[in-house]
């Protein structure tokens, strides 16, 4: 994983293009109600056959950024493009835009088909096509079977592919995802994560999810934004947001992470070191050249980055001394809470590669960690 | 036990207070009318034993109900009752399913006072609220003062003691029982589902046309039957309000008590009503259920 920003530009990657025309693009946008600024002068370009998704808590913006797309909310400021065009006075019901709603909104009173023909018929399109097209959606989520069920007869996980079907159907250029998995348990979650990517690539339909699970937006999504209080303070792909964040805000947001103060010491091409605390060595990671020596930085690195040893391990650059605070048994892995002598708290994982492995090391033992001098990035406050 | 215990109540309650009276009444319609105390004739005379009860069954017939079919004022009263039950109950419908609809969109802070609004009349009489439309109907009312004061007429209007008159007076007393259920069946609407119409290719228009009228129509028949069943009965707004050529069952009914002295018409006639309310009242029921299955 860790190598995955050196790796060969992958195949899709027209956000890296110059020449690629953006889907859509957020020029300046702010959306005010009244005091409360909920998208605060937002830019940001979406390309073709993208699965982007927007992550933050709740309350980011991140709903009333896909609100405005579909066409019920304005923006109080700037422009939103879809191919090249102004959509501010489109309605919702004339825009090439489809939505899947995080509550599926599926109509109770229709059956299953009459769901996803509802918008094909209000297009008044031909009832053989009409027909053949319910039946094509139906198998893309294969739900054949239930074309005459009603919603209310249909268990969670049915009605979620039904209202992906129905929200697919009229074929549009952009389908947004309101939290789409949201109601569905954990198992079903995972599983559908795969099937929304397959239907995806099988449509060539762009997608914007909303999520607050950034899980799931790292498995599904081609580009991330994650988001906080209506700006977007990084867009990147899932590795890089969660190999290279750019804030600690990112960092710790995404994942587990450690995070270690420090003082800059010196600085070298894409490296930075810190000083964090007496008796400590200094610890290195990469940093971008913001990281000016003397100011005070942060170290975020991920405990499955960290290694654990029962003696000082020789030849590594970054090491940390301290002893075993707790351990967790996670059954495919253990995190170790490991207690510095100046009272910081640092995790570390550890894969159970076999049975009761590091048994040797227990509570209130010695240990030191270590980690590459890539494994961390050094971050501005 | 104590199963037992909740189930019999409501259905010792419903044989005191309904089905007892229903068998006197039906008992009276099969009897013959007698200048007495009571107006009919026969009574069971318990004490004269077995022989008494076969006097008393033996003096039992159809005679009033053959009479109800021959004599066509009873037929056409009912026939009447049921087209001033229908027309105001649309009428009741066209008024109250905007206000319904209205009150649903209302912000939530405004919809208990809206509510409030709708029950507050319940708190006066039923008798003085009906006379008071007396007073604004009439010739010298108030309705037509305002029309005259405002050069709109110059002749007034003659409502009162007409139809139109009844159609007001039901439409005014049963508009609850049809806002009511609609704003319940409105309210529980979820507003996705209209941005999902839309999101999906439809106007506004469209959108109510298709997803909201669909989703209120059990609040549409439950307010409909809630209007339908009581109006078609309905004695006090067409003697109050209506003239004299507004032909009701109820105030046949009346009449044949209290004006003809005739019990056992009367009690025929009462006979035929319920008989004719029980299809709506199943019908009902019936959608009743229909919507606690769906909610589920």
């Amino acid at each position: 994983m860790s190598d995955t920003a050196r790796a060969p530009v992958c195949v899709f990657a027209p956000w890296d293009d110059i020449q690629a025309k953006p889907l859509i693009q957020f020029q300046n946008v702010t959306k005010r109600w009244g005091d409360f600024t909920a998208i605060d002068d937002l830019s940001i370009d979406i390309y073709a056959q993208e699965f982007f998704a927007l992550l933050g808590p709740s309350g980011c913006g991140k709903t009333t950024m896909m609100r405005m797309l579909a066409g019920f909310e304005t923006p109080t400021e700037g422009k939103i493009l879809i191919d090249g065009q102004n959509v501010a006075p489109i309605p919702p019901n004339k825009r090439a835009v489809n939505m899947m709603f995080q509550s599926y909104a599926l109509f109770p009173h229709l059956s299953v088909a009459d769901n996803i023909a509802f918008g094909l018929k209000r297009d008044k399109m031909p009832t053989d096509q009409i027909t053949a097209r319910i039946e094509e959606m139906l198998s893309l989520v294969q739900l054949n079977k239930f074309a005459n069920r009603k919603p209310h007869q249909i268990s969670g996980g049915q009605r979620q592919r039904v209202a992906l079907a129905r929200s697919l159907a009229k074929a549009p250029k952009l389908l947004l995802l309101d939290e789409p998995l949201g109601a569905l348990d954990k198992k079903l979650r995972q599983d559908t994560q795969f099937e929304l990517m397959d239907i995806q690539e099988k449509t060539g339909t762009t997608f914007v999810i909303v999520t607050h699970d950034q899980e799931e937006a790292m498995t599904v999504a081609s580009r991330i934004a994650v988001m906080d209080h209506g700006k977007i303070i990084q867009v990147d792909t899932p590795a890089k947001i969660y190999e290279e964040p750019r804030s600690i805000y990112v960092a710790d947001f995404i994942g587990d992470v450690n995070l270690i103060e420090g003082n800059v010491s010196r600085t070298t091409e894409g490296h930075a070191t810190i000083s964090w605390a007496e008796g400590q060595n200094e610890l290195t990671g990469i940093a971008r050249n913001d990281i000016i020596p003397g100011s005070v930085a942060t170290l975020a690195v991920r405990p499955e980055k960290l290694n654990i040893y029962t003696s000082r391990p020789k030849d590594q650059s970054n090491v940390i001394k301290g002893k075993v605070l707790d351990i967790a048994y996670l059954g495919n892995m253990s995190t170790y809470v490991i207690e510095t002598p100046t009272g910081q708290q640092i995790k570390a994982q550890v894969a159970n590669t076999r049975r009761i492995q590091r048994r040797q090391i227990t509570w209130e033992d010695k240990v030191w960690l270590s980690f590459t001098e890539t494994a961390g990035v050094v971050l501005n406050q | 036990m104590k199963r037992l215990g909740l189930i019999l109540v409501p259905y010792l309650w419903l044989l005191a207070l309904f089905l007892v009276p229903f068998l006197i009444v039906l008992k009276i319609s099969l009897s013959d009318t007698e200048l007495a105390i009571p107006p009919y004739t026969p009574t069971l005379d318990i004490a004269e034993g077995w022989e008494g009860i076969k006097t008393w069954w033996a003096g039992l017939d159809l005679e009033n109900y053959t009479w109800l079919a021959s004599d066509d004022l009873y037929w056409k009263a009912y026939l009447s009752s049921l087209k001033i039950a229908v027309i105001s109950t649309l009428l009741t419908l066209i008024v109250g399913y905007p206000i319904a609809y209205g009150m649903s969109r209302a912000p939530d802070e405004w919809r208990p006072t809206l509510m409030m609004l709708i029950i507050l009349p319940f708190w006066t009489s039923f008798l003085i609220r009906v006379y008071s439309w007396k007073a604004i109907l009439s010739n010298e009312g108030l309705l037509n003062q305002l029309l005259i004061y405002l050069g709109i007429i110059t002749d007034p209007l003659v409502i009162l003691n007409t139809n139109v008159a009844v159609y007001i007076g039901i439409v005014y007393t049963y508009l609850p029982f049809m806002v009511l259920p609609i704003y319940s069946a409105l309210e529980r609407l979820d507003e996705s589902l209209l941005e999902a119409a839309e999101d999906l290719g439809c106007s506004r228009f469209t959108a109510f046309w298709l997803v909201t009228m669909p989703l209120s129509k059990q609040g549409i028949i439950a307010g409909s039957f809630l209007v339908f069943i009581p109006a078609m009965g309905e004695f006090v707004i067409p003697a109050l309000l209506g003239g004299s050529k507004t032909l009701m069952i109820g105030k046949v009914l009346w009449e044949e008590f209290f004006s003809n002295r005739d019990w056992p018409v009367a009690s025929a006639v009462a006979v035929v009503l319920l008989l004719l309310l029980i299809i709506p009242i199943v019908l009902f029921q019936r959608n009743e259920e229909k919507q606690r299955e769906a909610q589920k």
